[in-house]
């Protein structure tokens, strides 16, 4: 090999090795492009919100009925209200029958029988069936035909409840499946039941997992619309619901009829509702922080 | 200590045979209540199931599957001849908008997620992920209002000068793009943090880059789970009901300008099924026609993940 080669070869290295770099600075460009768009993205919407609803956020929002009329005697009492309750009736539905699901699945199920595994395939599909489909569910089955109860709260829970609950099982089923079998061993050896096992050692044991969970799953049931829209929710009622059977409206249902409203005032106030909803949230996914650190187990 | 007497024994033993058989009777009636709380899971499927085939059913007794499978015009709620049964329009809306939605999201979510698993250091990575968590958990009507009152007049009117009509689908997509980030990120950066760090460590043995490792080593080994993300990100656009109800406007159209309105499976059903809806007309039946439909298109996504993951999932010892 002569000098010139030589040197030539070594060219040829620097400039490979400068061509890798050049492309490494570019997918480093590409990579911060896209976090930076995520947050860009996060920061407008946020924005957006907060400038144009955080001028009509007052007390007088929180607690006047929507006027279809006047923009400046309007509020969301009933929208909050209703949130409220649904948000309670959900949990009520889905805290038992979610938790019973997972422990029938993690502690009593063979998984070995085909019936067992239908059941487990069945709630991995369910989760991925989309809002609007439950929503028809909820208009055919629940406000009409078997149940027939009507576009009321209680609908309007249980629906949110049927949309919600396949993600609660399968949180519940990740936290019980956490807890190690020496713990179900021991209180097994000491002469326990099986009931009294999972009750007493395994359950409470799970705990932090299932709260932290149950609450996400909460959060998600608030923020929905469409199933809501589908069964009946009333748009801007002057009224609280008085019972169960009453009709109803939540936050997002009224942010939907605010941005509907040709008087651009309106729409500001779908804003501003937007703001007390995810003032809900940010208190909810708080409450689910504490809670999981309070009872969080380590092995 | 006084023998026992046979009696006393029976006594006993009748005793003991009692509370066992109390207690497997509660046991027994707990295992009861927990199976019957799984069942409730299975009955709301076959709810689902049933209520939408039923209705199907009859409406495909009046409208003719062909002329509703292949018919180009929807107009279910005009009268007389102008009223119409074909879904394309809203499949086509259903996919043309999901498709703008993964233009933004497959890139960037794919990126930020190599970024995460590969690139970032662990403080950078514990300040980026909230945020993307934040993004998930915003209820969608918020991003339904940012889409008709930030993205339409400011960015795309404003900033980008596009003639888009008021209602269009092309801000209903990219919003359904930013929607979607999030799972796409999340989801394909675990399957990339699961991939061992022998592989890399064999790479960079090799004296490969930090680049070539997470383009030629990772990304390859998670691919199976990548997919699955991007599929769920699509399922995930092809269920989103409200920001295309608020933005995209509610006209049922082929068009490939993503300047005018469209309307979706999903926000089709919205728009039409309110409360008051009278039951046991052909206005009703499409509710369910066009619900039957697109928890067949979810079905048969979640399904193609399932396969995915299940056919090229690469086992690491």
């Amino acid at each position: 090999m002569t000098g010139a080669q030589i040197a030539a070869n070594a060219l040829e290295g620097i400039r490979h090795g400068e061509r890798k770099r050049l492309a490494a600075q570019l997918f480093n460009g590409l990579m911060y492009g896209a976090i930076g768009l995520a947050f860009l993205a996060l920061v407008a919407l946020i924005g957006q919100t907060a400038v144009k609803g955080l001028p009509g956020l007052s007390l007088q929002f929180l607690t006047n009925f929507p006027s279809r009329i006047n923009p400046s005697t309007s509020g969301a009492q009933s929208a909050i209200v209703g949130t409220v309750y649904l948000t309670l009736l959900t949990a009520v539905f889905v805290i038992p029958v979610g938790i019973a699901t997972a422990l029938y699945l993690e502690e009593y199920a063979d998984k070995t029988r085909w019936w067992n595994r239908l059941i487990e395939v069945n709630i991995q599909n369910l989760a991925a069936v989309p809002s609007v489909v439950y929503g028809i569910l909820g208009l055919a089955f629940i406000v009409r035909g078997p149940l027939g109860l009507g576009p009321v709260l209680l609908a309007g829970g249980l629906t949110l409840g049927l949309l919600v609950l396949p993600v609660v099982i399968i949180v519940a089923r990740e936290s019980i499946r956490a807890v190690p079998p020496s713990i179900r061993d021991g209180a097994l050896a000491l002469g326990a039941t099986k009931w009294q096992t999972v009750s007493r050692q395994v359950l409470p044991s799970a705990r932090a997992g299932i709260v932290t969970g149950v609450i996400l799953s909460l959060s998600r049931a608030i923020g929905e619309t469409a199933p809501l829209l589908v069964i009946g929710a009333a748009s801007s009622p002057r009224f609280n619901p008085s019972g169960l059977n009453d009709a109803f409206t939540a936050l997002p249902i009224q942010i939907f009829t605010w941005t509907q409203d040709p008087n651009p005032q309106f729409v500001d106030q779908a804003a501003t509702a937007s703001i007390v909803l995810l003032l809900i949230l940010l208190g909810m996914n708080g409450i689910a922080i504490v809670l999981r650190h309070r009872y969080e187990q380590r092995w | 200590m006084t023998p026992v007497t046979s009696t006393e024994r029976e006594r006993v033993r009748a005793d003991l045979v009692r509370a066992r058989s109390a207690r497997s009777a509660r046991e027994g009636l707990i295992k009861g209540i927990l199976v019957l709380a799984a069942l409730l899971s299975i009955a709301t499927t076959t709810a689902i199931v049933f209520t939408l085939l039923q209705q199907t059913l009859s409406f495909f007794g009046t409208v003719s599957p062909w002329d509703y499978f292949t018919g180009t015009k929807w107009t279910p709620l005009l009268a007389g001849d102008q009223q119409s049964f074909g879904v394309l329009p809203l499949l086509w809306g259903t996919f043309y908008l999901t498709g703008i939605g993964l233009l933004v999201a497959i890139p960037c979510g794919l990126l930020a997620a190599i970024y995460l698993s590969e690139f970032a250091k662990p403080r950078v990575r514990k300040a980026v992920k909230p945020i993307l968590e934040l993004l998930a958990g915003m209820p969608t009507i918020i991003f339904g209002y940012f889409a008709l009152t930030f993205v339409t007049p400011t960015i795309l009117r404003g900033l980008l000068g596009i003639p888009v009509k008021q209602f269009n689908g092309l801000s209903a997509g990219l919003v359904l793009g930013i929607l979607v980030i999030p799972t796409i990120a999340s989801v394909s950066e675990d399957a990339m943090r699961s991939v061992p760090s022998s592989l890399r460590e064999g790479a960079y043995g090799l004296g490969a880059g930090r680049l070539q490792v997470a383009l030629r080593v990772v990304f390859p080994a998670a691919l199976s789970g990548i997919v699955a993300a991007l599929i769920l990100g699509a399922s995930r656009a092809v269920g989103e009901t409200v920001i295309i109800l608020i933005a995209g406007g509610q006209e049922p159209s082929m068009t490939l300008n993503p300047t005018q309105s469209f309307q979706s499976m999903a926000s089709f059903i919205a728009a039409t099924a309110r409360g008051d809806i009278p039951q046991n007309t052909l206005k009703y039946e499409t509710i369910f026609v066009v619900g039957f439909t697109l928890f067949c298109v979810t079905l048969l996504l979640n399904g193609v993940s399932a396969k995915v993951v299940g056919r090229f999932r690469q086992v690491y010892e």
